[in-house]
């Protein structure tokens, strides 16, 4: 006997756009771009395939949703991308909880960065389990093309200039009271187009 | 079932490298915020492994939830890839996910490790996962997990430094050979896992991705490319790696870690390098540079 699972559906009757298509090799792809980006923070790192991605998700936005949240990673989604059918996608792909309150989160989703909430509101660990924190998914425009910043730390040799484009004029300085929390703090992986870039906690930003 | 759970890849039932996909992402958000903590000991829910506790359970996991049907996989115990250790992790993966196999560390794009640090150096975009029987590296002066993380929380390591100069007090200098600790970006004390302390600065800047898995006690921890990992020591008592006297009997390297071994049953004993692919490698190197000279040499006459 072959079960078919009825074609899901997002809030407004549209079916619902599918999740990997290989979901064991896909997923392995996407977490080594994500552990290299992470390794190796001011990096562009390209993910080796693309993925239909509900809006308002770039595709490696929707790859890193379906690498790292399941039903165990409470996630809060800024308005936009809780409008989008990407809200309805995750919850079906994932089974991904939507949560209202930031500072419980275990991940963030941002695809309208310039109103994201401040750095301080999501969740920085705890003392003896710092690891607790959200991770940050910020959907940005660019990667070269906004202002220059100097990046220094863990997994960059020396310094890196990245240029981030679409942040709001905060985030920089919010970014250094992140960093007065140490070993607390949220940690952040940016992503543009079909590429990841990691931001760790370890990483000092001289905007 | 989930959409993701329904998808097992091998006839004979196993998931691509074993694990299932909910173990691996699980391991996986666990190897992103180690490398954002770096020396920090992340806790992880593993599951259990086809393999008693001792035989890298906890490096088998990590490999597990990092490797893809791309990469070259080296597997080395105490330097040696033909040890029964290394040689049925091997094989595991063979097994479970295919991947292709080699005894170079320079070809290899995940070195899976009981031991020891590879003498060639890493390149950036290969991972070192360590094999680590015991993360903790307060253990031996505080058994109590709720204090050892309190310790670490608070960066209190002054009772690690009195047990080691305790040391110099008694033998005139710190008797640790391996396992030795060391602190990671200036904040985490760190068990290296039992390298000897010929390995640690290895560790340091290194342009590979060192990840470390603990299996029993299910942790995970990792030191990210080009960071800091100081060994303890003292002003008046610096750390100092082990040398030796002689060379290696094989091929001649005065750089690397020796292993004394006994050639045969009158107790004659020569030191030869424990990491084999680098003594093999140099080996065959001189081999190759000699036969070229015999060549040069005899057109010659
Ligand atoms: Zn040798």
């Amino acid at each position: 006997m072959t079960l078919q699972s009825p074609t899901p559906m997002s809030s407004d009757g549209a079916a619902l756009k599918p999740g990997f298509a290989d979901p064991v090799f896909d997923a392995q792809a996407v977490f080594r771009a994500a552990l290299v980006a992470i390794a190796y923070p001011g990096r562009a790192i390209p993910l080796d395939r693309t993925f239909a991605a509900p809006r308002p998700l770039s595709s490696a936005t929707a790859a890193l949703c379906l690498t790292l949240m399941d039903f165990e990673t409470p996630a809060w989604l800024d308005r936009q991308t809780a409008s989008g059918e990407a809200s309805a996608w995750l919850r079906f792909h994932c089974g991904l909880p939507l949560i209202d309150d930031t500072s419980t989160a275990r991940f963030a989703v941002g695809t309208d960065a310039l109103n994201l909430p401040h750095l301080l509101e999501f969740h920085p660990g705890e003392i003896e389990y710092p690891d607790r924190s959200t991770t940050l998914v910020i959907q940005v425009k660019s990667f070269t093309d906004g202002p220059v910043t100097t990046w220094t730390g863990p997994g960059i040799k020396g310094s890196a200039t990245i240029a981030i484009d679409g942040l709001p004029f905060w985030f920089w300085s919010d970014w250094d009271l992140n960093s007065e929390l140490y070993p607390r703090g949220v940690d952040v992986i940016f992503t543009c187009g079909n590429a990841l870039m990691g931001l760790p906690r370890t990483i000092k930003v001289e905007a | 079932m989930s959409p993701t759970a329904a998808l097992v890849h091998k006839d004979d039932g196993y998931n691509f490298a074993y694990l299932d996909e909910q173990t691996k992402r699980m391991i996986r958000r666990s190897l992103l915020k180690a490398l954002s903590i770096p020396g920090y000991q992340v806790p992880f829910g593993g599951r259990e492994m086809p393999l008693a506790y001792g035989w890298g359970t906890g490096g088998i996991q990590v490999t597990a939830s990092v490797i893809g049907p791309d990469d070259v996989l080296k597997v080395i115990d105490q330097g040696a890839d033909d040890t029964t250790n290394a040689v049925s992790i091997r094989r595991f993966f063979q097994t479970v996910c295919d991947v292709a196999v080699t005894e170079s560390t320079a070809e290899a794009t995940v070195v899976q490790t009981r031991h020891r640090v590879p003498e060639t150096p890493l390149k950036e975009g290969q991972v070192l996962v360590y094999q680590v029987p015991q993360p903790e590296p307060l253990k031996k002066i505080e058994p109590r997990e709720t204090e050892t993380r309190k310790m670490h929380a608070y960066a209190e390591y002054g009772a690690m430094q009195v047990t080691l100069y305790e040391d110099v007090a008694h033998f005139g200098r710190i008797a640790k050979t391996y396992d030795y600790p060391a602190v990671i970006n200036g904040r985490h004390l760190m068990s290296p896992s039992p390298i000897p302390k010929f390995d640690n600065p290895k560790m340091e800047m290194n342009p590979a991705i060192q990840l470390f898995g603990a299996g029993r006690e299910k942790r995970i921890y990792a030191v990210p490319p080009y960071t800091s990992v100081r060994s303890l020591d003292f002003d008046d008592h610096p750390f100092e790696v082990q040398t030796w006297k002689g060379s290696c009997a094989l091929c001649g390297s005065t750089t690397s870690y020796l292993d004394e071994v006994i050639t045969d049953d009158r107790g004659s004993r020569m030191f030869v390098c424990s990491d084999t692919d680098f003594c093999n490698t140099r080996q065959a190197e001189a081999a190759a540079a000699k036969a070229a000279v015999d060549k040069v040499s005899g057109e010659e006459a």
